[in-house]
């Protein structure tokens, strides 16, 4: 082994040390959870389950709300063409068979 | 159809199946994690709410525990995020059953502190590495990072707690 080999080894080594140092004073601080401390209280299927149908139903109350909004969202500007090109057919009819040609 | 397939075409008995035969684990990796038995119940929950929203993006032949994994992870580590210094054990938790003798009251007061000081991606490998023993090959996957980025991630946790930890460290060490 080379002195670079051995360094490196010598590194390897305190940085594990060190960690296992500091893994020592965590565990006391903070030990581990024991097993019986792993399951949830509950079932939190139920819980879940609410969840999922108050999503559903906001989920469709905003897709009906979207699709009223869809239904009104015509602007005041779109009603005035559509009204103009009516009151031009009516004032000058002559026009209607020029358009349906050119259609 | 199988189970998984059936969940991924949004059939909500298929989905209670697996919720059922995962929960457990997900419970337990983020209670792990968070350390509150509360949060990690409102989390599982959580989790499982995004598997389903999100099951168009699961592929049926896929492996559902480490989706599941994944995304607990990420939701474990969005609360860590979120509340930095509120997510400490209770009291009760937190005494060993067989304390060092050379660790003080004082000491492990100041040990959590430094802890909860911790930023939240360096905590997270940190307790389950450290801590709770986990694989480092398990956090890897769960955390989707690779297991060098998981060791350079416990090395430098290691440091910021010695930094923070000062001579305290060097004391147990000597006592012990």
């Amino acid at each position: 082994m080379n002195q670079e080999e051995k360094d490196r080894a010598s590194n390897t080594n305190a940085q594990r040390n060190e960690i296992n140092e500091i893994k020592h004073l965590l565990r006391e601080a903070m030990p581990p959870l024991p097993s019986d401390q792993l399951e949830p209280r509950a079932d939190l299927w139920p819980r879940l389950r609410a969840r999922l149908d108050s999503q559903h139903t906001t989920d469709r109350a905003a897709s009906n709300v979207n699709g009223k909004s869809q239904r009104i969202r015509v602007t005041w500007f779109d009603w005035a063409l559509t009204a103009l090109a009516a009151a031009a057919l009516l004032i000058f009819p002559g026009i209607i068979p020029a358009l349906l040609y050119h259609f | 159809m199988d189970l998984q397939q059936r969940f991924v075409a949004g059939d909500l008995e298929a989905f209670e199946q697996l919720f059922r035969d995962h929960q457990r684990q997900v419970y337990a990796w983020i209670v792990r994690i968070v350390r509150n038995p509360a949060t990690a119940e409102d989390l599982t929950v959580e989790t499982f709410w995004r598997i389903f929203r999100s099951r168009a993006l699961f592929r049926a032949d896929g492996n559902f525990s480490a989706w599941s994994h994944r995304i607990a992870t990420n939701i474990a580590l969005d609360h860590l995020r979120k509340s930095r210094r509120e997510t400490e054990l209770p009291d009760d938790l937190l005494a060993p059953s067989t304390p060092d003798p050379a660790v003080s009251r004082e000491m492990r007061t100041r040990i959590r502190s430094a802890f909860a000081n911790l930023p939240p991606k360096y905590r997270l490998v940190a307790t389950l590495a450290l801590i709770e023993n986990a694989p480092y090959e398990e956090i890897a996957a769960a955390a989707s990072i690779t297991v060098a980025l998981v060791k350079v991630r416990v090395f430098r946790a290691t440091r910021m707690l010695r930094k923070q930890l000062g001579a305290l460290s060097a004391e147990v060490g000597a006592q012990s």
